[in-house]
């Protein structure tokens, strides 16, 4: 089982251990700046930092070393007939990292929706062109009304790393079967109710907020959109709304099981305008069942004028499937080892949770 | 020589002394810092060369006017000031 957890905070970075069977922070890395991406491959640990005046930047640390800060992903120069594109050609933040299922290589999704690769640990990185030269990338939407859409989810197939999955907020789900040397958008069956009624269905307007993929069975996906959650049994390809969520269906993330395809755990809270937890009270929607029915579980979470809400990227599952872990934007940080049942929250009062992350070894 | 001084809120992150360097303009300048210290370029311009939108230049007291191409000249003796641009409380 996974003995450490990251939690990025908009104001550093903090690495917890599981000691004498209490979890507790053990190093602090970067405080005082806003970490929006943390990756814990083996001994390796990534962090990317959302600096407000001076950029996105990449740091690395190896096992038990120093800090080392890397050389961000950076867009090509912009060409001449690209002057109407609505998005810079610049990296604004590192919004999620993942493994690409061969050894070194890693997949970096960005703000304002490039898609960049590493075949080297991070040492250095290549946008995925192919993807941001379609002509329909100019037509995502920023993120929360900003101008900027930004890559929130990267699902590799762990049964052939060339077979991609991403999710745009705000563009839907797009594949690629070949490596990245070309995508499509594959979303069908999702709706977007605040759009006007003839744009509802289209692909390209689903404010997909997070994906999960069951590792075991890679064909089963989970989705928190803006006005529901989704499941897929055919990689993405085609969408079922779940609408037995409890106690609301609008949020930002969902981890799947890693080996039970019909397990899942979500963060429901009240939508759009408010974003704060119904009734005040923090709790974790998990279905068992594929999402035919959720359990709600509160054990061990604030129950009473609770005003937590939790990113896309602040909950997480470790390898087995029995340790979660989500943190919120209010600081509030909680931990479970059987698998949602209960939780503790480590003695701490954090800045505001941008990500949490158990370390892969 | 040119003088170019950094924000002491960049030593934070990396090296960032003071420089003396030739060139015409506010682009040349800095292209000289940047060859001998090639991780500072990401924290003062943006993928395309621009000037990072919390980033300030000041010139001889005066904020550069092309953020974008670098092109405003720069004097033999000039001191360049980079530093960042307070946009909140």
């Amino acid at each position: 089982m996974a003995e450490r957890l990251h939690v990025g905070t908009r104001k550093g970075l903090f690495e917890l251990a599981r000691r004498n069977g209490a979890w507790d922070i053990v190093d602090t890395h970067f405080l005082g700046d806003p970490v929006s991406a943390v990756l814990a491959e083996g001994d390796t640990l990534y962090a990317a930092l959302d600096l407000g005046h001076f950029g996105a930047k990449l740091w690395r640390r190896d096992g038990a070393g120093e800090w080392r800060e890397l050389a961000a992903p950076t867009f090509p120069p912009k060409p001449e007939d690209a002057g109407d594109d609505p998005h810079p050609w610049s990296l604004g933040t590192i919004w999620v990292l993942e493994p690409g299922g061969v050894p070194g290589r890693l997949w970096a999704g960005t703000m304002p929706g490039g898609l960049f690769r590493s075949e080297d640990g991070g040492d250095s990185w290549k946008l995925n062109e192919a993807l941001w030269r379609m002509p329909e990338r100019r037509k995502w939407l920023g993120v929360a009304g900003g101008e900027q859409p930004g890559i929130n989810s990267v699902l590799i197939d762990p049964r052939n790393p060339a077979d991609i999955r991403i999710g745009v907020s705000t563009a839907g789900v797009w594949a690629t079967t070949d490596d990245g040397a070309s995508w499509r958008i594959i979303n069908r069956g999702m709706y977007n109710e605040y759009m006007p009624p003839e744009q509802r269905e289209e692909p390209l307007v689903q404010d997909v907020h997070r994906l999960a993929r069951c590792a075991a069975h890679p064909d089963v996906m989970w989705c928190q959109h803006h006005n529901g959650i989704f499941r897929s049994e055919d990689a993405g390809a085609t969408w079922r709304e779940i609408t037995a969520i409890r106690p609301s269906k609008f949020g930002f993330a969902v981890v799947a099981h890693p080996r039970d395809p019909d397990t899942a755990w979500f963060l429901p809270a009240i939508k759009d305008e408010r974003r704060i937890p119904v009734d005040g009270k923090v709790v974790v929607a998990r279905t068992r069942d594929g999402g035919n029915s959720f359990e709600v579980l509160r054990n061990g979470l604030p129950q009473r004028h609770a005003y937590d809400l939790v990113w896309r990227h602040a909950l997480a599952i470790d390898a087995t499937g029995e340790r979660l872990a989500f943190g919120s934007t209010s600081g509030g940080l909680w931990i479970s080892e059987d698998c949602g049942d209960s939780w503790t929250a480590p003695e701490a009062r954090l800045p505001p949770v941008s990500v949490v992350r158990f370390a892969n070894s | 020589m040119a003088t170019v001084r950094f924000t002491s809120a960049l030593q934070r992150f990396l090296d960032a002394p003071a420089a003396q360097v030739t060139g015409a303009t506010v682009g040349e300048v800095l292209a000289a810092v940047f060859e001998a210290r090639p991780a500072l370029r990401g924290y003062v311009v943006d993928d395309q060369g621009a000037v990072r939108r919390h980033v300030a230049i000041y010139v001889k007291g005066e904020a550069v006017r092309d953020r974008a191409k670098l092109s405003d000249p720069i004097g033999p003796d000039d001191e360049i000031y980079v530093f960042q641009a307070l946009t909140g409380g």
